[in-house]
């Protein structure tokens, strides 16, 4: 389980690190989609298996198909010309600073105490006990998902309208 | 035997850093919104990964959340990448300045 989850956890920054790294935009969503199934599979080792379905329905089926569907919709011929001389001090300053974060988030993790529980309710993470707890406890914030999904429609319809008033 | 917490979280974090790397050093308006996605999903594992430790569902209930704004703010982010590729012939972040303080 412990190299399964190596190996996945490999492919995920790989496929990361080639979306960041690819000239062209076709490319990088073909990448990501990578990245989001090695994803979806540290889900199941997780055993929260209703997450890796809707990771791989909504992210790698949904989203990725509307990224590629631009992406050929904008036909982006010519790839992205290289930075002038003067950004690349930004560029540099850019990538410190990130992995920086990075460091200091790592190192206040390492200070916490984490006490994991050992025995959990049965069924942990399948679609009934999601289920049961997404229309229990957490009905308000599921129905104002409902209305959040409305909003970006309407907005999408509108932004695509040819002629704006 | 579990994965344990630190693995989870030390996969995260990277792949967080791969995501604002990419948002921070990417001009092409595009990737910058593929990463966007790639650090939503690095906190995604993270949830996942207490949600494991913790035996709890809550965890997984914020996934399904995160998830659903994702969606949305995808569909809306492309709808403008459309209608400024339409005016401005153009989906780099350079040329898009015109509200630039």
């Amino acid at each position: 389980m412990q190299t399964l989850f190596y190996i996945l956890a490999g492919t995920a920054l790989v496929a990361g690190a080639l979306v960041v790294f690819q000239t062209h935009p076709l490319r990088s969503a073909l990448w990501l989609i990578v990245n989001f199934f090695a994803v979806a599979g540290i889900y199941l080792l997780a055993s929260a298996e209703f997450i890796a379905a809707i990771q791989i329905i909504v992210y790698a089926g949904a989203i990725m198909v509307l990224f590629l569907f631009v992406i050929m919709l904008l036909n982006l011929r010519q790839p992205e010309e290289p930075m002038p001389m003067s950004a690349l001090g930004s560029r540099i300053l850019a990538v410190t600073l990130a992995v920086t974060t990075g460091f200091l988030v790592m190192f206040g993790l390492k200070q916490a105490v984490i006490i994991p529980a050992r025995t959990g309710p049965p069924g942990l993470g399948n679609t009934e006990s999601v289920a049961r707890l997404l229309f229990t406890d957490y009905l308000l914030p599921f129905e104002v998902t409902s209305v959040l999904l409305l909003v970006a429609i309407v907005g999408a319809v509108i932004l695509s309208k040819s002629r704006l008033k | 035997m579990a994965v344990p917490l630190e693995c989870y979280l030390g996969l995260s974090v990277a792949l967080f850093t791969l995501g604002a790397i990419g948002v921070l050093i990417r001009r092409n308006i595009l990737i910058i919104l593929m990463c966007i996605e790639m650090m939503l999903n690095a906190v995604n594992l993270a949830f996942i990964g207490f949600a494991d430790t913790f035996k709890a569902v809550d965890g997984q209930m914020f996934v399904f959340f995160v998830m659903t704004v994702a969606a949305a703010e995808v569909a809306v982010g492309l709808a403008l990448v459309v209608a400024v590729f339409r005016n401005r012939a153009t989906v780099s972040v350079d040329d898009l300045n015109l509200m630039k303080w």
